[in-house]
């Protein structure tokens, strides 16, 4: 099992440093002179090149990747173009929020996918899985803006039950954001279940094909002690494993739920970022979007091989 | 229940030629009622897109002052916009948009990630670690956020959108052929394909792809209702399309601002969005039951 | 006949499944009764029913399936009549399963401990303390080693042997009355599955359990069973004691049966296999005749137009059939008027296709980080550890050997699918690469191979026209036109009809997509064919025809032949010279005539004895099956390979030492320290006892 652990973290590095390569090489393409950018219009040639090498544009592209990496690393990520203002509190503020969000999302959204999916699996053809299936399918497969704009007519415009606009204050805690964060969990929700409740209802179909389930009724034992104690076990390994994965993509994923409900996340800055070509925003938010998914998946691992015994005593 | 032995043939007669089992395969889309309501609403909007420019009454971006801010009548089946525009019309032309580009889009993914996971399963080695390696980082990244990154690279462009849809999908589509790959080449009949000294490429493309269909069509299926998905919100984020593109998502967030006074402005496009979306993903489903053999 | 009931009485049961909304019948019109302390073998083909009725009387057939109609009483008690939640009461308790597939059968979360507490948390009311203690006492009594290891292991850290015992400890924790055990054996080394066999003697004696023992191995049935009842897709046709049965039978079907099975010691050279032709009708294809009429080489017009009754031959024996009277009479049978005779083969002309030496495969595992750090080698396993191997013209060579025997691997090398790692295969006067990418397309032209999965070995899309096709293009060079032109006569030489050119694989059975496996093989006529495993996914009835097709190809195409086979019977019908292997190592390589009836290695006399023959005269083996079981090729023991399992182990030297290459007069080889003359004398004393 550290062997499993220790390799897989190894990897996950290794993944880091290309991605971060990848990163930095694209946004160089950016298109754009980024000292004319900061600088304006008016700037001369002179300020320009005093410009450049202060800021190491004309080095070698490998020493800028390599300066950018070190800094990176230290927590130097440099200063937005568009802002002016540091680049690491503004990120780690916006993170903050959308963490919120997913939490929040998470909190709603896994107990209610994990279930319907198991019902809808136990049942397999009956009326409720089909139900539950062609809703997941159907209804909440919907695209967030879509969902969003929906659950605002409702609850906010119509029952005025929460606002509808979720531009919460900076350095907002939890509790203070809660009413503000809840339609948009809710459309960040239909989009998770969708997802959580086909896998869960898969894992579920297929485990209960399996050889041991009918030694394990054959034994005399109840219905529910069959479902809980052995099947269920099994069958949700695999979505332990997306709902680690989920919560690593939410970090930056939920872009358009941010946009349709003004929420000060990850995703929308991101979006700011791209359009003014704010390129170091855009570096900093690109590897952090990446660290998080990849920590995500690094934890899924970990928490898949130590659940499941063939793994973990190899 | 297992049995260990070989059991009796299945059925005796001689098997219809491939064109008659792609027939037989098609009307089965139509078995389950849930199957074809899928099917038919995308069909439905498939004639909708070809035919579009013929059907529409007025133009994609005719401004007809004098009409705006109407609901619908039986003028503007679906009413105007603040800008005089007939709702209807917009829709037509944008469902050519949404599912020429997410269509192609994912055709072309297909076969690059087919070929792409067909090699990199076949061959492993370096290159399958590289390339799977490549798409793992791709992959790290959320679809829309990779889309829009790449967006910005490219810049607006007739083919921008296509180009990011295939970028963004051909990784999970290379990832699905490869694992079906890895499966397929340890069977025997690979093997026995070797032995009689058959070249790499035929073994990939005439041997191991027919094996490989089943699971890529079911993915094709999948990725084009996402790709539609994103080609829908990029256009509400206002990213690789602009006004006056009749995208439907982009009408979605020009109608945002008046829909208190114009709600049709904003439900016809939405549903437009959703019927489309829910009619491919169950028209998916129903192949995935039809190919992978649900019971 | 004891006079208490039967602990299970079934009249008329008759079975049916669900197939896309229509119902078929499985097992129709089923009588069986067990006594206690009786073991019934209950032995079919595939699609035979027999599964079928062992989930019945467990009312376990799952949705799709149903009882159509008939009773099953068990100690009285309808079973038919039961709902949910009785049965619950009756599972586990009254009646049990050991399933087959032991590793898939159990929960690989859960420990095995835990697995089998909880039957007796369930139904004997125990506390987790007493349970586990319980099923440490269970452990020991189906002879596990080191229970409270066992106990506290998953599934997946046992050996498949060990896990079947866990299997059959559950299945008689509650002591239930009734044992249904569902082809337990198969999957399992013949070494390991003897013992097993052992063990439920043994234990089923003890308690006077009555045993359903549902297979489709005779032998084990002779071994095991005191009445067997014969099933042929669906339906009882004959039911005996066991003893009866096989000396006796009565029924056109059993008899073909019979004499399709090769035994130990029959030989190409004297009689060809009888092989019952065409196949088991399929489901929704029987009707309401004798159901055996269009396979029975005895049928007449009554056969065809009404269904025999069950009629009774003599007491204890039953049979369904409108001649048995005849065949019981000796008047007719099914054997064929005369023996065909082979005509023996000329031994070749004594040159040399195959030759390997010192033939080493090892693969290396990948290092862990930790053998990475400390500059270790990685560990290796040694599939093929130094084989010497001579294959003469027209010759055919067996390899016999269990789990890890290495014999595939071996073969896979040859052939070139597996890449040598050391050593020499020379294939007529060409010395072969290791890979097959290394190999030239002349090479492999002389070299072909049969695998032993027919569903596997065609490619399910392309018609059985394109597959034979594709040897003569890529390999011959011939155009497609040309390659189309050779299909028919492929066909025609396995005896396939030519119209199956145009059949998917799917449409034909597992026997016929052998053959055209085999038609593929010969394609370029090769030098040399290597054929592994090629009937054990088949059904009994059809794998004689195979074997009689490999024989007949043989004699006229003079090819040499390797048969790769756990079946020591079918390998030493159709071989000349039979090679048994262990890990990785050829232990002993005797002339086919000789090895089985004066086995000379101790393994080789293990393997003999562990294999339960039909003949229920000869007495149960008075060896003690072989303990343990077979280790990891990735530490193998040292000095001789078979030396912590060896009952006439020398103590230090076979530890020590990798023992000796013997050869006697004949020119048979073995691989052991025993003193060749004192294993003979060994031999002789058996013989004479």
């Amino acid at each position: 099992m550290a062997r499993y652990v220790t390799r897989r973290v190894l990897f996950l590095l290794l993944t880091l440093l290309l991605t971060s390569l990848i990163i930095f090489t694209v946004t160089q393409y950016l298109p754009g002179d980024v000292a004319r950018i900061v600088l304006g219009r008016e700037a001369g040639e002179e300020q320009l090149q005093a410009y450049r090498e202060e800021f190491g544009l004309n080095d070698p592209l490998p020493v800028q990747y390599l300066n950018w990496l070190t800094n990176f690393v230290n927590g130097d990520w440099g200063i937005s173009y568009s802002t002016r203002t540091e680049i690491f509190p503004l990120v780690m503020e916006r993170l903050h929020n959308s963490l919120m969000l997913a939490a929040l999302t998470m909190f709603i959204g896994v107990p209610l996918a994990v279930l319907l999916g198991v019902i809808a699996g136990l049942k397999e053809d009956s009326r409720w899985d089909n139900l539950i299936s062609i809703s997941s399918l159907s209804v909440v497969g919907l695209p967030e803006f879509v969902t969003g704009i929906i659950l605002i007519e409702i609850f906010a415009r119509k029952l005025g039950w929460f606002p509808a606009n979720s531009s919460i204050e900076p350095g907002s805690t939890f509790m203070e954001a809660l009413p503000m964060l809840v339609l948009p969990a809710m459309a960040a929700t239909l989009v998770l279940l969708a997802y959580i409740v086909r896998l869960t209802r898969a894992g579920v179909v297929e485990e209960l094909r399996e050889p041991y389930v009918r030694t394990a009724e054959l034994k005399g034992l109840s219905k529910s002690s069959v479902v809980f104690k052995h099947v269920l076990r099994n069958a949700l390994m695999p979505t332990i494993t997306i709902v680690a994965i989920s919560f690593g993509w939410m970090i930056s994923g939920l872009i358009v739920v941010e946009n349709v409900f003004n929420y000060p996340g990850v995703g929308r800055l991101m979006v700011f970022a791209i359009d003014r070509r704010d390129l170091p925003l855009l570096q900093a938010l690109t590897m952090v979007t990446v660290l998080g998914f990849a920590l995500a998946n690094l934890l899924a691992d970990i928490l898949y091989a130590y659940l499941d015994p063939r793994i973990r005593l190899s | 229940m297992t049995v260990t032995q070989s059991s009796s043939p299945a059925n005796s007669g001689v098997a219809p030629g491939r064109g008659r089992r792609l027939l037989s395969s098609f009307r089965v889309l139509f078995d389950r009622p849930v199957t074809a309501f899928g099917t038919s609403i995308f069909l439905l909007f498939l004639f909708l897109a070809v035919a579009g420019p013929w059907l529409a009454p007025y133009g994609s971006n005719e401004q007809i002052y004098s009409d705006a801010r109407q609901p619908p009548s039986l003028a503007h089946w679906f009413g105007t916009d603040q800008l005089g525009r007939d709702v209807f019309s917009r829709i037509l032309y944008g469902s050519r948009e949404v599912l020429f580009e997410a269509g192609l889009g994912t055709l072309m993914a297909l076969f690059l990630g087919m070929t792409l996971g067909l090699i990199a399963g076949y061959r492993r080695g370096w290159i399958d670690e590289l390339l799977m390696r490549f798409f793992d980082s791709l992959l790290a990244l959320p679809a829309l956020l990779l889309a829009l990154l790449l967006l910005g690279t490219i810049g607006r462009s007739r083919y921008s959108v296509l180009i990011v849809i295939v970028i963004v999908y051909t990784p999970i589509i290379a990832r699905v052929a490869r694992s079906v790959v890895l499966s397929v080449r340890e069977k025997a009949f690979v093997e026995a394909a070797q032995i009689q000294g058959e070249s790499s490429l035929h073994i990939m493309f005439r041997e191991i792809l027919p094996s490989v269909m089943p699971a890529l069509t079911v993915e094709g299926a999948l990725r084009f209702s996402y790709a539609i998905f994103l080609v829908a919100s990029l256009g509400f984020l206002g990213v690789g399309v602009q006004p006056p593109s009749p995208n439907w998502g982009l009408l979605v967030s020009e109608a945002r601002p008046h829909a208190a006074q114009l709600p049709w402005s904003l439900f016809f496009p939405a549903a437009a969005i959703a019927l489309v979306v829910i009619g491919v993903n169950l028209m998916a489903d129903g192949i995935k039951r039809i190919l992978m053999g649900e019971r | 006949m004891s006079d208490s009931p039967p602990v299970l009485d079934i009249t008329s049961l008759t079975v049916a499944y669900e197939n896309e909304d229509v119902w078929q019948t499985a097992v129709r019109d089923l009588d069986l009764r067990i006594e206690a302390g009786q073991t019934y073998g209950l032995v079919g083909e595939s699609g035979s029913g027999k599964t079928t009725v062992a989930l019945a009387v467990m009312r376990y057939l799952g949705s799709s399936g149903r009882i159509v109609s008939g009773s099953i009483l068990f100690n009285g008690l309808d079973m038919v009549a039961l709902k949910e939640e009785e049965l619950r009461g009756v599972w586990g308790k009254e009646i049990a399963l050991v399933p087959q597939n032991p590793q898939s059968a159990l929960n690989p979360s859960m420990r095995v401990g835990e697995q089998i507490a909880e039957i007796l948390r369930r139904h004997a009311g125990l506390d987790r303390r007493e349970a586990m203690a319980r099923a440490e006492e269970l452990l020991c009594m189906v002879r596990v080693p080191d229970p409270q290891r066992v106990l506290h292991s998953y599934t997946h850290q046992i050996s498949g042997g060990m896990q079947q015992r866990v299997l059959i400890a559950m299945a008689l924790s509650t002591e239930p009355a009734l044992l249904i055990l569902d082809e337990p054996t198969t999957g399992l080394d013949v070494t390991t599955q003897a013992a097993i066999l052992d063990l439920f003697r043994e234990i089923t004696a003890e308690r006077q359990t009555a045993v359903l023992y549902v297979t489709h191995n005779l032998g084990v049935v002779s071994a095991l069973c005191d009445r067997v009842a014969v099933l042929y897709a669906g339906e009882l046709v004959e039911d005996a004691r066991v003893g009866e049965l096989f000396h006796f039978p009565y029924h056109p079907y059993t008899e073909g049966l019979l004499d399709s099975i090769p035994q130990i010691g029959q030989k190409k050279t004297e009689a060809i296999l009888h092989a019952i032709p065409g196949q088991i009708p399929p489901l929704g294809e029987r009707l309401e005749v004798c159901v055996f009429a269009p396979r029975c080489a005895l049928a007449i017009e009554e056969c065809s137009t009404q269904r025999p009754d069950l009629e009774t031959a003599a007491s204890d024996h039953q049979v369904r059939c409108y001649r048995w009277r005849e065949i019981s009479r000796g008047e007719i049978t099914t054997h064929q008027s005369a023996p065909d005779l082979i005509p023996v083969q000329s031994p070749g002309d004594g040159e040399t296709v195959l030759l390997t030496e010192d033939l080493k495969v090892y693969y290396g595992l990948r290092r862990s980080l930790t053998e990475m750090l400390r500059r270790q080698p990685g560990r290796v396993v040694k599939a093929v550890d130094g084989v010497d191997l001579t294959l003469g013209k027209a010759r055919t060579l067996g390899i016999v050997g269990e789990s890890g025997s290495g014999k595939t691997t071996l073969a896979r090398a040859v052939v070139g699918l597996a890449e040598k790692t050391d050593g020499e295969i020379q294939l007529l006067d060409m010395q072969l690469p290791a890979g097959l990418s290394s190999r030239t397309l002349d090479t492999l032209r002389h070299v072909q191979y049969v695998f032993q999965n027919p569903d596997d070995a065609l490619n399910p899309h392309m018609t059985i026209g394109q597959t034979l096709q594709r040897p003569f293009i890529s390999l011959l060079g011939m155009s497609s036109k040309e390659a189309a032109g050779q299909v028919s006569e492929m066909l025609r030489i396995v005896r396939l009809p030519k119209s199956y050119a145009d059949r998917y694989p799917n449409q034909l059975s597992g026997g016929e997509k052998q053959r055209v496996a085999i038609a593929r093989a010969f394609a370029t006529s090769p030098d040399l064919l290597i054929a592994d495993e090629p009937v054990s996914a088949l059904d009994v009835s059809v794998q004689a025809s195979i074997l009689n097709l490999l024989n007949d190809l043989q004699n006229e195409t003079r090819n040499s032949l390797i048969l790769i086979s756990h079946d020591l019977a079918v390998v030493g019908y159709l071989a000349d010279q039979v090679a048994v292997m262990y890990l990785g190592q050829i232990m002993e390589i005797s002339d086919a005539a000789r090895i089985f009836e004066a086995p000379m290695h101790p393994y080789t006399e293990a393997l003999l004895a562990a294999i339960p023959t039909i003949d229920p005269d000869s007495a149960v083996s008075h060896q003690e099956p072989l303990q343990g079981d077979v280790p990891s090729q990735i530490d193998p023991p040292s000095g001789c390979p078979f030396h912590p399992r060896c009952p006439r182990d020398l103590g230090d030297i076979c530890r020590t030492e990798e023992p000796v290459w013997q050869e006697n007069e004949f020119g048979d080889r073995i691989y052991c320290h025993i003193p060749l003359g004192e294993l003979q004398s060994v031999q002789q004393m058996l013989k004479e006892a």
